[in-house]
């Protein structure tokens, strides 16, 4: 490598591609661009557990793979309890150094997989838990999930009726379990993300990281928006880049603009019917969501 | 070594002597004291293997799914509520030919809410492509158990090894424990020729076409084809290294039978004493074991009941609306029979969530069979309450 030219933009993330380019991810899709980068950081030692989820087609049918690393395909509540099989598997046999790693979609987390990540979170299993979080199920056709956001249209929350609850607070409730590690991202801001896949690789115990993934079929928005989405998403305030360590150590990533909601909403379809009563409050639902956190960061920083 | 045991902790000490390496388990009465030895073994340094305490059984089953894809050998043992749990994932481990041992204390369905044994929560898997074997005693749950985990690894093939609640589970016997040493040399570490490896990327279990799935469901279906000459194989080796075999199928005392009587588990012991009075008495009867439901014996079933005028078969279990799931698999595997040797046969259930089969059950089949003017060929309750 040449010497860093003080001044000199360095970049850190591999050259190197682990995934290669045939997978079978929409355009714009948010879960697939995650994955290119965490394989970069993660390296080619490393273990993919994925559930049911669009991450199951996007691999590739048999006999193919996108992903370049050895890929356990599980069933759709088992993510976390198959990397920890897997993991005890490799340990057992003596192969160490390597990460295993848990890629569910949000319905595989905060759904039907809960129960056995809950427990693999408790027992502390050695792997390392991603959730591309997309706020449905995407792949059997956008219905909701206990991640969809309220007010959004998905196919089961459809026409007069979107979705009545809000967002289920994953990583509070990992929080809540103590858990080593727990951190949310977007591809908007790669430093951050790249720095916490590399805390979650090199870490012990479970972690978690939480990725916020924008999937253009399922928001009815623009492929070329996706970035900015994620970018929006984080600047509005409506998902902040934080980290908690051991449950208790707060450390907000990136301080929020404080963008109005409606600059986020109005480039998704999937808030299209939302009236400026609506609007105003899923505002107001943010703001005293952010103030909650903020407290919690001040309180435990 | 010989040493006094119960059902579950044969179970324990033979999966110890396989050197398991990954348990996952989650406690059901009647298991549990297979799971609590186990994680004694393991406490004590007596067996080196990792044991997840997973929060259900369903996470059981997985977490073995994923060791065993990571290439190790893997251990699970449940009861009826937890083994219907694991369905989906039954299912899972066979199709993705993960070779996991896992013991099934059986135990009737619920409701209502009952502890005692019959064989519905195991037959009710059987179209998941597991093999299957009955134990009668405790010695026969120690040699299965070994030889369990050789069979499933030479067929890729996951194994239920089943064994009755209380009457084996919870019963005491005298087991011979075979040395570590002779069963190291009976049953080698596990080589799984496809496994996560870093040095060769695979995907396993993903998406498959309409192209290759009927292909993968063949090939399975073959696997447990061989099944049947490995577990003779096995059981043969077995044999000549410890001194006892089993066979898929055990014939009792059926020479020139009028009838016979056909028997799974527990419920053979007894049977045996009462062939063995009816016997003394000049009656010529027989016995028929089946130990292996699958895969199933069908070439060695037909030989056994080939000419023999009348056949009695007990189901610890039922196919509502149907019979007796033995019943079932006996009848299909003697339909293309010549007619002249044909058994006629009956079939009988009892013995449901745990009812005692006694000898007098036994006598009333035999009854039954032997005079059958008032005996329903397809159907026959014993002791029946009104
Ligand atoms: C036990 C079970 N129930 C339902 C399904 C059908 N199913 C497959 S993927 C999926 C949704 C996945 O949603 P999510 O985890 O959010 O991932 P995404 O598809 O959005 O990437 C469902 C319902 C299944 N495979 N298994
Ligand atoms: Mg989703």
């Amino acid at each position: 490598m040449s010497p860093q030219i003080p001044g000199q933009i360095t970049y850190d993330i591999p050259q190197q591609e682990i995934m290669s380019s045939g997978h079978l991810a929409c355009p714009g899709c948010g879960a697939s661009l995650c994955m290119r980068i965490a394989l970069k950081i993660f390296g080619p030692r490393t273990v993919l557990c994925v559930p049911a989820c669009c991450w199951a087609v996007i691999d590739g049918p048999f006999p193919y793979s996108a992903a370049g690393v050895p890929v356990v395909h599980c069933a759709f509540e088992t993510a976390a309890i198959t990397a920890t099989g897997v993991r005890h598997g490799l340990d057992i046999r003596g192969i160490k150094d390597c990460t295993v790693v848990a890629w569910a979609g949000d319905g595989g987390t905060f759904d039907i997989g809960f129960g056995a990540l809950s427990a693999t979170v408790e027992r502390n299993e050695n792997i390392a838990y991603v959730c591309y979080d997309n706020e449905a199920y995407m792949n059997t056709g956008i219905q909701r999930s206990s991640a969809t956001p309220i007010g959004a249209w998905t196919s089961t929350t459809p026409g007069e009726h979107p979705k009545e609850e809000p967002k289920k607070n994953l990583v509070e409730i990992m929080a809540a379990h103590r858990i080593p590690y727990v951190a949310t991202a977007t591809v908007a801001f790669m430093d951050d993300l790249t720095r916490k896949l590399k805390r979650i690789r090199d870490m012990e115990g479970t972690r978690l990281l939480h990725i916020f993934s924008p999937c253009p079929p399922g928001h009815k928005s623009l492929e070329s928006d996706s970035i900015k989405i994620s970018r929006l998403a984080v600047e509005t305030k409506v998902f902040p880049l934080y980290e908690i360590e051991n449950g208790l150590k707060y450390t907000l990533n990136h301080k929020p603009k404080g963008i109005p909601v409606q600059e986020y909403t109005r480039l998704q379809g999937r808030f299209k019917h939302l009236t400026e009563e609506d609007l105003k409050q899923m505002q107001q639902r943010v703001d005293y969501e952010w103030d909650v956190l903020d407290k919690r960061i001040s309180l435990f920083a | 070594m010989q040493k006094v045991l119960t059902g579950n902790q044969t179970v324990s000490w033979g999966v110890m002597r396989a050197r398991a390496q990954v348990i996952a388990a989650y406690p059901i009465t009647p298991q549990t004291t297979i799971i609590e030895e186990l994680a004694n073994l393991v406490d004590e340094g007596k067996l080196e293997a990792s044991f997840i305490k997973v929060e259900s059984e369903h996470s059981a089953l997985a977490g073995c799914i994923g060791a065993a894809q990571a290439g190790a050998r893997t251990f699970t043992a449940t009861s009826a509520q937890g083994l219907a749990l694991m369905h989906e994932l039954i299912h899972w481990a066979s199709l993705g030919r993960l070779p996991i041992v896992l013991a099934d204390v059986n135990r009737a369905m619920a409701p209502g809410w009952t502890i005692w044994t019959d064989q519905n929560d195991s037959l009710s898997q059987r179209d998941t492509g597991w093999l299957q074997f009955y134990c009668e005693s405790n010695q026969e749950v120690m040699d299965t158990a070994i030889q369990a985990f050789k069979i499933a690894e030479i067929v890729k093939l996951p194994v239920m090894l089943v064994l009755d609640a209380f009457f084996l589970s919870h019963t005491a016997e005298a087991v011979d424990i075979p040395e570590p040493e002779e069963v190291d040399k009976f049953l080698p570490p596990y080589e799984a020729d496809l496994k996560v490896d870093f040095d060769n990327p695979r995907a396993f279990s993903g998406m498959t076409g309409v192209d290759i799935y009927q292909e993968f469901r063949y090939l399975q279906h073959e696997a447990m084809n061989e099944a049947l000459t490995v577990t003779e194989k096995v059981d043969q080796e077995y044999g000549k290294q410890f001194g006892r075999t089993y066979g898929l199928v055990e014939p009792y005392r059926c020479e020139d039978a009028e009838a016979i009587i056909v028997t799974t588990a527990t419920a053979t012991s007894t049977a045996r004493e009462v062939i063995d009075q009816w016997r003394d008495r000049g009656e010529s009867v027989g016995l028929l074991k089946i130990r292996t439901f699958r895969p199933f014996p069908t070439e060695l079933v037909r030989e056994a009941l080939r000419g023999v005028p009348k056949v009695g078969i007990l189901d610890r279990n039922i196919c509502p609306g149907f019979g007796g799931i033995f019943a079932q698999e006996i009848k299909a595997s003697m339909y293309d029979m010549e007619e002249k040797f044909r058994p006629d046969i009956y079939g009988f259930i009892a013995g449901l969530g745990g009812r005692d089969i006694t000898p007098d059950t036994i006598n009333e089949i035999l009854e039954k069979t032997i005079h059958p003017e008032k005996t329903e060929k397809h159907l026959n309750w014993i002791a029946l309450r009104d």
